[in-house]
């Protein structure tokens, strides 16, 4: 007997018993389904929650893998910030570096309409948005068009906009930037962040801030610079932007490139003991939905024991009944999984829970994982083929003769 | 009686003793010799508990003897794996019982497809269509999608005829195969089981109480405590029925053996 016609035969007569038996299955079948949606669900939501985890962590250190140059002097004199600039941008062009941006961090004092204010500044070029996913919900990120305006463009950090009243962005808001430089900002865009309720923050174009800040106050400004480079090419570039780097800038400036982003640190499984916990719950409930899988098999077959009696008298060998009684519990559990995985992608994606699991913080939302869904149809199959053993052995023990004896 | 052309099945010294609970040993069958050829049609006839089933279990491979050899095609079965011997019985063997066997919750179709199932080839991947022709061919292929439960006695006993035979088996074993039908109904199967035996080639064995049954085969056979003798002659005597029941045509009722209304309560 061919292969094929005998795993084909054995699923029809498996399809056949199912459909004879289909209340009992159905019901000792809901718990495999269950416990495979939990473990495909959490699965699922592991590699949300991972995603949530990474784009906060990018949303700080930047992407993988993001380089962070700083320079200044061995004796502690000012750097000119444009000399460095530009040191650092050649270095980039050389190694064709798209994403760059400076990085450096001021104390902006700003007069609103009820009082002054220190507002912390990061002091950014236009790529900052990208590397940093920056979200911005109330008007834009900077763009080539605010490196050419006169008054220095802001995207101002949500408390900020509260304090100004929440005015229409399309009006061209200002804020007054007085005490160091005396000019006016206009408003182009606004960032939220749940965690920065109550503190002001906001972010200027390097460039535009070197061009309005007081002298003593560009002094206070250490110029750092974040090159966002392909991962694997990461530590070969180190070296070679410290040494160009510190070449261009000449004697007595030290420069330091370092990785910044998450990656640097390896990466750190915060979903772990969750997914631990639930997995272990899901494999627990698993257990469960193939003990009962178990006995009523056990129950069906001594119930069939005439009707295997009756197979084997037209030429069905033991191992078709074993394979037979097997593959009915591994049909079945293979279903059961199959509606457990959709369930649980229908859970993974739904909107709701992602915004629970993400914080809200998702841009790029990952498509259900397929090793979700395959190691939910593994476990379903495991299931039933550890469940289906016990009695496709006594399946096997039927003595023909006695079985079909009246 | 038929000249013996190719034999199918041979029996030779065949016993079986099994082992009774309290450790004696009960001689079922003893010293059976029989020989069984293309085309035959056999009856054995027999009282109750003379070991008729256990002979069929033993002609079908579903039993070994204790002692003495089973040939098929020539061949002694004795050294045969289990494994071959399933693959034997399914490919040649076809089995019609008293109580017919139907599997039940599925359909008569899905019941005749059966056997076909542990086939391979085209017998396996053009299984419904062989099936659905050996339904017609016992006049059922108008429910074709009737559960057993829902059919007569006499129908399902169709069914399972179509279902012994729907591999195209070289022998039939039919045990009693009119045991659970009333008299009519009862011949009418049988007409049609030795007629589609007859088309198919297959020999044919059938145990039966019935004498009219009996009747229908070519050769005839007594099984008594065990020892299997050739009958020259069906008669009543034949079942060791109550004397005076001799001819072999009678009227049905008068032909019942004793044993037989017992048989037909059950
Ligand atoms: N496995 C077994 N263990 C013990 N006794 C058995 C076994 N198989 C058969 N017997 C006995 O052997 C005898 C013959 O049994 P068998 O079933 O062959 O009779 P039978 O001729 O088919 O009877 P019936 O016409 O009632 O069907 C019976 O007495 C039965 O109890
Ligand atoms: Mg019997």
């Amino acid at each position: 007997m061919s292969v094929w016609s005998s795993l084909v035969g054995s699923v029809v007569e498996a399809a056949q018993e199912l459909r004879i038996h289909r209340t009992r299955v159905l019901l000792s079948l809901i718990g495999v389904a269950v416990a495979v949606c939990a473990i495909s669900s959490v699965v699922g939501l592991g590699a949300i929650a991972e995603q949530a985890m990474r784009e906060q962590n990018e949303k700080n250190g930047g992407r993988a893998a993001t380089l962070y140059a700083s320079a200044y002097s061995s004796d502690g004199a000012v750097l000119d910030m444009v000399d460095v600039s530009a040191a650092f941008d050649a270095a980039a062009t050389r190694y064709s570096i798209d994403y760059t941006s400076r990085n450096a961090y001021a104390q902006q004092s700003v007069q609103y309409a009820d009082g002054t204010s220190v507002v912390d500044t990061t002091l950014v070029d236009i790529d900052y948005g990208t590397m940093h996913r920056v979200d911005v919900t109330e008007g834009s990120w900077f763009t080539d068009l605010d490196t050419r305006r006169l008054a220095p463009a802001l995207v101002i950090n949500s408390t900020v906009y509260q304090r100004l009243g929440s005015p229409d962005l399309s009006t061209h808001p200002t804020l007054q930037l007085n005490a160091d430089t005396d000019v006016v900002g206009v408003i182009v865009g606004v960032t939220h962040r749940a965690y920065e309720e109550g503190y002001e923050s906001m972010y200027i174009l390097a460039d535009a801030y070197t061009a309005v800040a007081s002298p003593e106050a560009l002094s206070q400004v250490s110029p750092n610079y974040e090159l966002w480079v392909p991962e694997d090419a990461s530590a070969e570039l180190v070296p070679l932007l410290q040494r160009d780097i510190a070449s261009a800038l000449g004697e007595g400036v030290q420069v330091d490139v370092n990785r910044q982003d998450y990656g640097a640190y390896g990466e750190q499984d915060f979903f772990g003991p969750i997914r631990l916990l639930v997995g272990g719950v899901a494999a627990l409930v698993l257990l469960l939905g193939a003990l009962g899988l178990v006995n009523i098999s056990l129950v069906t077959v001594r119930q069939r024991v005439r009707e295997i009696g009756i197979r084997r008298s037209f030429g069905a060998t033991a191992g078709r009944v074993f394979f037979a009684v097997m593959m009915e519990s591994v049909v079945a559990t293979l279903v059961a999984g199959v509606f457990g995985v959709a369930a649980a992608v229908a859970i993974v994606q739904n909107p709701t829970v992602q915004g629970w699991i993400g914080q809200g913080g998702i841009t790029d939302t990952p498509a259900f994982p397929l090793d979700a869904a395959v190691l939910g149809l593994l476990a379903a199959t495991a299931v039933g083929a550890l469940a289906g053993l016990l009695p496709a052995l006594v399946a096997v023990r039927v003595r023909v003769i006695d079985a079909i004896r009246f | 009686m038929r000249a013996v052309t190719t034999s199918i099945l041979r029996l030779d010294g065949v016993t079986r003793t099994v082992e009774l609970p309290d450790g004696a040993a009960l001689d079922i069958l003893r010293g059976v010799d029989l020989e069984v050829s293309v085309g035959d049609h056999v009856s054995i006839v027999g009282r109750s508990g003379s070991g008729k089933t256990t002979l069929l279990n033993l002609l079908g491979l579903l039993d070994k003897p204790t002692s003495g050899s089973i040939y098929f095609d020539g061949v002694s079965t004795d050294s045969l794996s289990s494994r071959s011997r399933d693959r034997t019985r399914g490919r040649h063997v076809g089995f019609i019982f008293q109580q017919f066997n139907l599997l039940a919750g599925r359909t008569a179709l899905e019941n005749v497809v059966t056997p076909l199932l542990y086939a391979s080839g085209k017998q396996f991947w053009r299984r419904e269509k062989l099936a659905l022709e050996m339904l017609d061919r016992v006049g059922l292929g108008h429910r074709a999608r009737s559960m057993p439960e829902t059919l007569s006695g006499g129908e399902q006993q169709r069914v399972a005829i179509a279902r012994a035979l729907v591999r195209g088996p070289r022998l039939i074993l039919a045990d009693e195969p009119t045991g659970a039908l009333d008299i009519e109904t009862g011949a009418t199967v049988m007409a049609l089981l030795d007629d589609v035996a007859e088309q198919s080639g297959a020999a044919l064995i059938t145990i039966t109480h019935d004498i009219n049954v009996a009747a229908l085969a070519r050769r005839h056979y007594r099984l008594d405590r065990g020892v299997l003798s050739a009958l020259a002659e069906l008669g009543g005597a034949a079942l060791g029925a109550a004397p005076g029941i001799a001819s072999v045509v009678s009227p049905p009722a008068a032909l019942l053996p004793s044993s037989a209304p017992k048989e037909l309560a059950r």
